[in-house]
């Protein structure tokens, strides 16, 4: 049995150690927020927090996150991700909206670390993170406007 | 997708006949269906649901207004611009707006361009929806309006409709949708109604929130890949890695072993693991041994097949388009320029890998997906189940992207996922995913494509004739929809863009092969515009400084009768300061073209610099019609350069030896951050019925880099991607 606590709650699952963490919250916990996308760490889409960081659950062993906390798109909560939502919602930042849940995850991890970004600093946090419907600029726009909200 | 909104008295006539015999072939009896005009008659959006006055609106004592949307929102937005034009006429309050997917029912929620077919696609979905929800609107309106005057024995006319509230003003009172919404059901459906004049207008053109934002920052939105229904097994394909092959031998035997697989079968398009769970099916395909009969298959490289595409340019093709005399034209030209283009295959790659539910029913089943084509889904997965369309329920989901991938003629990857539910006896819904690397690998790309140009130019540097040839494989033939935009063996989308340029050239040819390699191919975003806007635009661009013009002044002179086209070319110029001197390094391209109905002029400003390309911002003009929802417009048009930059820049799916080379995303890297330019988007203003805006964004932009490019270091790049390796030592 692999222990796991997520979103504060602690979770005993029933699956092989070597399994990416991504398939055990979506498959095994149910929580279908964090997506998949490519399976490779390439595109961002199954970022979810360890620890309060940013990480992508598709290259994390599910049996190599022992005592850490996961946060998901559905649990993360808090001032900056309050800002952040607050933010794409005044922007209407999405459109599929299938890239999002990894694209808030990784905001809401940068402006933690750093409240106030520059624009290079949103390149170097959100570059792995990929849309292809192109919402880039709103991305940009809301996270400048989500740390203006911070104060 | 489709090359113009198709006409429906056209398609009723001539098309329908066709469309059947298509989907025949498909193995599914179909449904005739026709528009359903507004009737007297009550509605069920499907069998067993109540009868409701109107099969669009529902208003429920809550006081909420959900719209039916028929078409599938994979992110252009149509979940907000659709409730737009029924609370307009409603006179609804935005607040209490909300959406739902409409069941399959190709009677009721058909698309009113494609005939008797449910179905998104074409940059149609406001378009055809325009004129049947805003009657829709008023028509729940009146029926409103009726049951106030009833239960407060007023005159009808007396009464008046105010952001959700219904009101007498003489004697005081008033009443919510909610409260009035089921005597409302109980009126008489009003057989003619009166719409609005556009003055009125107060929430559309206003800027208002998407309503499916709220699903989509949390995590609630369910996408297919998100769908869990009790008992689910899900499965992975094994595809030939040749497109063509066949399985020539398993051996199961470690698949098996795999802790949580189920079952191994061979299916038409390879072999698929049945697994509990997804990682398990990974694992499992992982340990799969199949050996593959290559005889059948595509065998060739990239190379090998734009080669053959070269030699066909050189042999006389079909006539798509023809006037004048342009050989004559081109002999007493004073200045003939040449040019080639070649367009690699390119994948759609939606964030969302394609994936689908198929759900056992009693007497039928329900598919779980995000699919752009209703009605063809229901006859394939029927016919493959042995059930009547009408038994293969969908439910829709939001879809993770599509550009143009989930729209398939044959319903492939659904096709799949009820073979393998058929396979393993219908025992457990099958939840078919399709990985990343499938989604590269496996197929229906943009064509490959070939075009050659040659025009001329005259003494005093006007254009005196154009002579076109394309070569790709057809996207149409051999589908349901050959009947449709297949004319004497020419593929539409092929040719669109360039077969209808508007520019004055008195002599003009244009002729198309259409080719039939086996690689799989589909309409990807703006579809045949993809090759074509770029290859015209580009040889405009060649043309305007052969004859020493400005580029936008010697366009202007040949759109005379295109005022719509001259609209977004001044307005983009205007916006983007074209004509200001730029400093060394950075150069400004212009372009303009037209898609779906809809006008888009883009110019690129770029920086070559030490070789490196970075496109600095794009200016785009659009006219769509009336613009239902700015804000989205603008998105879509933002978006679009997202989307396309990557196929500027880098992307292409490159056969060697038949066998796809590119595998995830960084063989075939989509756009990132740091590379999106800044975009401005300017929305003419426009009485016109409103177009569509999925698409056209994306035509202008690689011409417009290409000619700011140029303009930056005097190269012409014409192939795509653009051969970025040639700007060293610029």
């Amino acid at each position: 049995m692999i222990k796991l606590t997520i979103n504060g709650t602690a979770r005993e699952l029933d699956v092989d150690p070597d399994m990416p963490l991504l398939w055990a919250i979506r498959d095994h916990v149910q929580l279908t927020g964090t997506k998949f996308g490519c399976g490779q760490a390439l595109c961002g889409a199954c970022t979810v927090h360890l620890d309060g960081q940013p990480i992508r659950s598709c290259q994390t062993r599910v049996g190599d996150v022992g005592g850490g906390e996961i946060t998901t798109i559905e649990g993360v909560s808090g001032r900056v991700a309050e800002a952040v939502r607050a933010a794409w919602r005044e922007l209407d930042v999405v459109q599929c909206g299938y890239c999002q849940s990894g694209q808030i995850m990784s905001a809401i991890g940068l402006l933690s670390q750093t409240p106030k970004p520059t624009d290079a600093d949103i390149d170097a946090a959100m570059d792995g993170n990929i849309c292809r419907c192109g919402t880039y600029q709103r991305i940009r726009a809301a996270i400048h406007d989500a740390s203006r909200g911070l104060g | 997708m489709f090359a113009k909104p198709l006409d429906k008295a056209a398609l009723a006539a001539t098309s329908r006949r066709t469309f059947l015999k298509g989907a025949g072939a498909l193995g599914g009896a179909f449904v005739l269906a026709t528009q359903l005009p507004l009737t007297g008659k009550a509605f069920a959006a499907k069998p067993g649901d109540p009868p409701a006055p109107n099969a669009f609106v529902r208003i429920t004592p809550d006081n909420t207004v959900t719209v039916l949307i028929k078409h599938i929102d994979m992110g252009q937005g149509v979940t907000t611009g659709l409730p737009t034009i029924v609370a307009e006429e409603l006179d609804a309050d935005w607040g209490q707006m909300r959406f739902a997917f409409a069941p399959a029912n190709a009677e009721v929620y058909n698309n009113l361009f494609f005939g008797p077919v449910q179905g998104t696609g074409g940059s149609t979905s406001t378009a055809n929806s325009w004129e049947q929800l805003r009657k829709a609107g008023a028509a729940m309106r009146s029926m409103l309006v009726a049951a106030a005057a009833e239960t407060w024995r007023v005159p009808a006319a007396a009464i008046t409709v105010e952001k959700g509230v219904v009101r007498h003003a003489a004697s005081g009172r008033s009443a919510t949708f909610g409260e009035l919404a089921a005597k409302a059901a109980t009126m008489p459906v009003p057989a003619e109604v009166k719409l609005k004049d556009p003055r009125e207008f107060k929430l559309i053109g206003t800027r208002l929130p998407r309503l499916d934002t709220p699903d989509k920052i949390t995590g609630r939105g369910t996408y297919a890949l998100d769908v869990r229904r009790p008992g689910q097994l899900t499965a992975v394909v094994a595809h030939p890695p040749r497109f063509g092959g066949r399985v020539k031998g398993i051996d199961a035997g470690e698949a098996k072993k795999v802790p949580g697989v189920i079952d191994v079968v061979e299916i038409p398009t390879g072999v698929a693991v049945v697994a509990k769970d997804t990682w398990s099916a990974i694992r499992g395909r992982e340990a799969l041994r199949v050996t593959w009969d290559f005889s059948a298959a595509e065998n060739r490289s990239s190379e090998a097949i734009m080669a053959e595409y070269k030699a066909l340019a050189a042999k006389p093709g079909l006539k798509a388009a023809a006037r004048g005399d342009v050989g004559k034209a081109l002999a007493g030209a004073a200045k003939v320029l040449e040019a080639e283009f070649e367009f690699p295959y390119l994948a759609h790659a939606p964030m969302e890998p394609l994936n689908g539910v198929i759900e056992p029913t009693p007497g039928g089943a329900t598919i779980w997906t995000g699919s752009q084509f209703q009605t063809i889904e229901q006859a394939v997965v029927g016919s493959i189940l042995g059930l009547a369309p009408e038994k293969v329920a969908i439910t829709s989901t939001y879809a993770g992207g599509s550009f143009g991938r989930r729209a398939t003629p044959n319903a492939d990857y659904l096709a799949e996922a009820a073979t393998i539910a058929r396979a393993t006896g219908m025992k457990a819904p099958i939840h078919l995913v399709w990985t990343r690397e499938d989604d590269m690998k496996a197929g229906r790309y943009r064509p490959m494509v070939y075009h050659k140009v040659r025009a001329g130019l005259d003494a005093r540097g006007r254009l005196v004739g154009w002579e076109h040839v394309i070569v790709g494989k057809s996207i149409l033939a051999g589908t349901p929809f050959e009947g449709m935009l297949v004319k004497d063996g020419i593929d539409a989308t092929t040719v669109e863009g360039v077969a209808d340029m508007p520019y004055a050239v008195p002599d003009f040819l244009a002729t198309v092969h259409n080719t039939k390699e086996g690689v799989p191919v589909l309409w990807w975003r703006s579809v045949g515009h993809t090759h074509t806007g770029h290859a015209v635009e580009t040889f405009m661009d060649e043309l305007a400084h052969a004859a020493g013009k400005d580029a936008v002044a010697f366009r202007l002179d040949l759109l005379a009768h295109h005022p719509r086209h001259v609209g977004v070319l001044k307005l983009a110029a205007e916006k983007a300061g074209w004509g200001e001197a730029l400093p060394k390094g950075r150069g400004r391209g212009i372009a303009v073209h037209e898609s779906f109905s809809s006008y888009v002029a883009m110019v690129a400003d770029v920086t070559v610099s030490g070789g490196k390309l970075k496109v600095d911002r794009i200016v785009a003009a659009v006219d769509c019609g009336l613009a239902i929802n700015p804000d989205v417009v603008r998105a879509q048009v933002e978006g679009a350069v997202g989307f396309a930059l990557s196929s500027v820049l880098r992307n292409r799916v490159t056969l060697k030896d038949g066998e796809v080379q590119e595998t995830n995303f960084d063989g075939f890297e989509p756009t990132r951050m740091s590379e999106m330019p800044k975009v401005e988007v300017h929305i003419l203003p426009s009485a016109e019925p409103p177009t569509g805006i999925g698409e056209p964004g994306v035509p202008c932009l690689a011409p417009a880099i290409g000619n700011a490019v140029f303009a930056a270091t005097g190269k012409r790049l014409r192939s795509l991607p653009l051969d970025l390796a040639s700007l060293s030592g610029t």
